[in-house]
């Protein structure tokens, strides 16, 4: 291992995520022979919309997907200490962070605005004459290789104009390639390719510029609120991901069997999801959150680096909003089943003598799976937007891991103050924004293209 | 005003097409509605008759867009009107009545509020004046005790109470033109007939000018004055309803009229040997109340009926929608515990069958469902839909085997062999119904039960369905039990008709017996109901 220079490190949140992504490619890779849904999909991506939308969703998922590649780098053999063995910096970095350039180590004291030069509040420091002076300090990390501060704007431009270069050339090269395989497609592509550049050139231009200013400026601790809110990125999409995850099944299963075999189970999984409903959701998840806190402070041995222990609270959450959350699907589900299973189908496959089991395989569940499939990117966005209240509140994630959340937690007390810090707000606000708009954008296409009600009139 | 020449209404020429592909749906329609006539305009669904009503009201949905013709009210063409004039039109000149009423009203609203507000919409009646007028205009569409219905709601009222609310609404502002369409598809026959004579009543009695729109020709027979037939948006056949009935000139007219009951000649007995046997079967469904759900009475569904059905014959179950003949069919087929009696088949009891013990009669008793639509899973192909019986019930074949089966069972229901890999929405009903009844024989039964499987098809194909069930009867030995509500099918298709009211069966006997000398009173009003050629 030595020989690599880096020592792999799988949290439970990857490999779940990462399980994830295969199921899901196998799912829809078996969906493909289904001629119906083949129709459905090709209608969502007919639209310029929703190939934006997709875009933009996949480039967040793809972000997420890098950051949860994690490992330990070696470090070098202290000095005057003569051993084979290798020691790994107590810090994971993630495949991301490696792509970023460093953007996440260049800290300064505490606060400073976009673009500045200078700290945001002031502290004692030395004059050239050796006098302690209460003045705003020189930033670390922030215009080092200026000659005179006022050409900071000039800079940013050259700089800005270097890195759009670049920008223009990585997306030529991302979307030539895609031009070359899908130019005689039937879906509009070219929305996507437009956005992909456009994704592209930002990104390019951010770790760029990075380089030699603080973009969105630095946080309370002095980290890039730029750097911050990409992070945040994994801690959102996986929160939607996972959690629906966990109620689906929850969800599906209660839900199917309560419509389909009626009587005393439909009473017992009616029983059930009232309780839930009826008991207040924030109360529920505040509680269940602090319990298991209670039991990560009270284990610390289980957990070798500080990174598991946010981990394992992060999973803990996702899986109490899943469980908290299944009724509404549960609910619209036994409906459906309720009805499907009057219909002449399922009344013939009992005449065939056909098994319970086969039924609800193959004549309730396809029937079923567009209500799940809608709740699913419905659900998402919700679920993004839960985590930024329960972080406000205090029971989300742990604040050692980058979340729109806890930036917005933050915020309470930044924009209160004069002159207000506002640049943390506005960098989690827009990459949040902009992955809830993309979400509730493409799961509207979705609904309109898999939901009876809505597309029944097109085939009359 | 001389009254029976009197032209009320005049369609010029109307043409109708699709705004996306442009494509034709009405190619040129004409006709006249006279005073005190009733004008029927007869089709098949997707005949453009609907179309022709709605187009006429200025109604169209936005996909349809009228492309030339005129519609004439009083020398005035209601295409050149605004919109505001036309609300005037519709509601006091041109009355319409649709199909279902229970969607048509309401629910939260008195029956009598909602005529009442048609009424405060139109004239200067308020107050107890209003109020009078209502129970004359309930009076006058024949509801019983119109004073205290005045304060019913629309659920509390029988289908065809309804749909007399509804023309009493339609009636409120004294229009001369009335459109029905489909007025009485949704009622059972005996109410069927009691609403087609009020209509034909007030349109005597009010000199009314109206266009009927229905499928069904018994209906055009007992009411119409003039008959049009369309077809595919066009008018192909128009005549006087005498004449039309005895010397129909186009083909399609006389497969039409041939649809409607041949009282004359009957099914020749079959030879007894009993299949199915019932003896005193109840099926109860118990009503629950309180938070222990304790069972405080029972829904007596099928209450004590006992028949029996032999090899190769056909069992007709004839009785209205409510009377218990589908749950006696389920129960049948075990898909429904009955509380109470003895099936046996073949000999065999299999009442009270629990799941496994019944999959060996699974095979030999089969089914075929009313709505075709709903009765294929829309995710599976024909040919996974045909095999799922043969699959579940262990028939042992190969795969080979199996897709040789299907393609036999295609090509014996008239369907082609290449179908088996399409999807169900790609049929028509008539389509699906040939395929259900493919999937039905696949594992070779010797008793379908056929609940209603015509009843949501058009009459030409309601035909073919029905000769080649009978065909495969010749041709299998299978037998029947053919539920359903429609008795103009029974006496070319049953040897025996049982028929059902509120869960008893009232009287049962050979075909012929029932229907040519009906003892019990039940039977004969359905008789009577029933529309034939030539009422002697």
């Amino acid at each position: 291992m030595a020989e690599l220079g880096f020592k792999p490190v799988l949290l439970w949140s990857d490999a779940l995520v990462f399980m994830l992504v295969i199921v899901l490619t196998i799912f829809f890779y078996r969906l493909r022979n289904d001629p119906q849904t083949r129709e459905r999909w090709s209608q969502v991506f007919s639209s310029r919309l929703g190939m934006v939308a997709f875009t933009v969703i996949m480039t967040y998922v793809g972000v997420a997907l890098l950051d949860s590649m994690h490992f330990r780098k070696a470090l070098p053999s202290p000095a005057g200490v003569d051993t084979d063995e290798v020691f790994y910096d107590n810090k994971v970095t993630s495949v991301l962070d490696v792509m970023l350039d460093g953007m996440g180590d260049r800290f300064e004291r505490t606060y400073s605005a976009p673009f500045a030069l200078k700290s945001f509040e002031k502290s004692n420091i030395k004059d050239d004459q050796g006098n302690m002076v209460r003045d705003f300090d020189w930033l670390m990390h922030a215009g080092q290789h200026l000659a005179d501060p006022s050409d900071k704007w000039l800079d940013v431009a050259q700089l800005s104009a270097i890195a759009l270069a670049w920008g223009l050339a990585a997306s030529a090269l991302v979307v030539g390639l895609q031009w070359l395989l899908l130019r005689g497609s039937v879906y509009p592509w070219y929305a996507s390719w437009a956005v992909q550049a456009g994704i592209i050139c930002f990104m390019v231009w951010l770790v760029y510029v990075s380089h030699y200013y603080h973009v969105l400026g630095t946080d309370q601790g002095g980290a890039d609120v730029a750097f911050q809110s990409i992070k945040g990125i994994r801690t959102g999409v996986l929160l939607g991901t996972l959690s629906t995850l966990v109620m689906l099944p929850i969800a599906v299963t209660l839900g199917v069997s309560a419509g389909y075999f009626k009587g005393w189970v439909d009473d017992v999984v009616q029983y059930l999801y009232t309780t839930l409903s009826s008991i207040p959701g924030i109360l529920l998840i505040a509680a269940s959150v602090l319990l298991f806190q209670v039991y990560i402070d009270l284990n610390p041995d289980y957990f070798s680096i500080g990174m598991e222990k946010a981990d394992a609270r992060f999973i803990a959450l996702c899986f109490i909003l899943g469980l908290t959350s299944w009724s509404s699907l549960c609910r619209l589900i036994r409906a459906e089943t309720l009805k499907i299973s009057q219909l002449g189908y399922v009344q013939a496959a009992h005449a065939f003598g056909v098994s319970h089991s086969r039924i609800l395989g193959r004549h309730i569940l396809p029937n079923v799976v567009h209500i799940i499939l809608i709740t699913f990117v419905l659900d998402f966005s919700a679920l993004v937007l839960a985590e930024a209240v329960l972080s406000y509140i205090g029971v989300g994630i742990d604040p050692s891991m980058g979340s729109w959340g806890n930036m917005i937690n933050g915020a309470r007390s930044e924009l209160s103050r004069e002159p207000a810090v506002w640049w943390t707000l506005t960098g989690a606000f827009f990459f949040m924004f902009l992955l809830v708009l993309a979400a509730n954008l493409f799961s509207d296409l979705v609904r309109d293209a898999f939901d009876p009600r809505v597309s029944g009139g097109r085939h009359s | 005003m001389t009254v029976n020449t009197d032209i009320r209404l005049q369609v010029r020429d109307l043409k109708v097409e699709l705004v996306e592909t442009g494509e034709q749906i009405l190619k040129g329609i004409s006709l006249e509605l006279r005073a005190g006539k009733i004008f029927a305009l007869v089709g098949e669904s997707g005949s453009g008759k609907s179309v022709t009503s709605l187009a006429a009201m200025r109604l169209l949905p936005d996909a349809l867009q009228i492309t030339s013709g005129a519609v004439v009210v009083d020398g005035q063409d209601l295409f050149d009107l605004p919109e505001a004039k036309m609300q005037d039109v519709r509601g006091r000149r041109v009355a319409m009545i649709f199909q279902n009423a229970m969607s048509a009203l309401n629910p939260v609203q008195t029956v009598g509020q909602q005529v009442a507000e048609t009424l405060r919409l139109h004239t200067p009646l308020r107050g107890d004046k209003l109020r009078q007028r209502v129970v004359q205009l309930f009076t006058e569409v024949g509801i019983p005790d119109p004073d205290s219905r005045f304060s019913f709601f629309p659920h509390q009222l029988s289908g065809g109470q309804q749909q007399r609310i509804m023309i009493a609404m339609a009636l409120a502002c004294e229009p001369d033109i009335l459109i029905a369409d489909e007025p009485t598809t949704a009622l059972d026959v005996t109410v069927q007939e009691q609403v087609l004579k009020l209509i034909r009543d007030l349109t005597r009695s009010r000199q009314l000018a109206v266009l009927l729109i229905t499928h069904d020709m018994g209906v055009v027979r007992n009411t119409a004055d003039e008959v049009a037939v369309m077809y595919r948006g066009e008018i192909i056949e128009r005549e006087g309803v005498d004449e039309f009935f005895h010397n129909p000139k186009q083909e399609y007219s006389r497969r039409l009229i041939d649809a409607l009951p041949d009282l004359t000649k009957f099914q020749s007995m079959a030879v007894e040997e009993p299949l199915l046997q019932l003896q005193d079967v109840k099926v109860y469904f118990p009503i629950r109340k309180g938070v222990l759900q304790r069972v405080v009475d029972y829904t007596r569904a099928v209450d004590g009926v006992s028949l029996s059905i032999g090899r190769g014959e056909t069992y007709a179950l004839v009785g209205e929608s409510g009377s218990g003949k589908s749950t006696l069919g389920r129960a049948i087929l075990n898909l429904e515990q009955i509380s109470g009696g003895q099936i046996h088949f073949k000999g065999d009891a299999i009442g009270a069958l629990a799941r496994r013990e019944m999959l060996p009669y699974r095979k030999l008793i089969q089914v075929i469902f009313q709505n075709p639509f709903s009765s294929m899973n829309p995710r599976l192909t024909v040919g996974e839909i045909i095999a799922e019986g043969m699959v579940s019930l262990g028939m042992g074949l190969s795969e080979q085997e199996q897709q040789d089966r299907i393609g036999q069972l295609l090509d014996r229901v008239q369907l082609r062999r290449e179908y088996s890999q399409r999807y169900p929405h790609e049929f028509s009903g008539g389509q699906l119904q040939r395929i259900a009844i493919a999937r039905a024989l696949a594992v070779e039964p010797e008793l379908i039960i056929c609940d209603e499987p015509t009843s949501a098809l058009d009459v030409s194909i309601r035909a073919e369905v029905l000769g080649l069930l009978q065909e495969l009867q010749r041709e299998f030995g299978v037998s029947y039990l053919f539920i359903t509500h429609d008795l103009s099918i029974v006496p070319s298709l049953a040897h025996h008709v049982g028929v059902m009211q509120a869960g008893k069966l009232v009287e049962q006997g050979s075909a012929e017996q029932i229907l040519t000398a009906p003892r019990h009173p039940y039977t004969q009003a359905l008789l009577n109901s029933v529309p034939r050629l030539d009422p002697a």
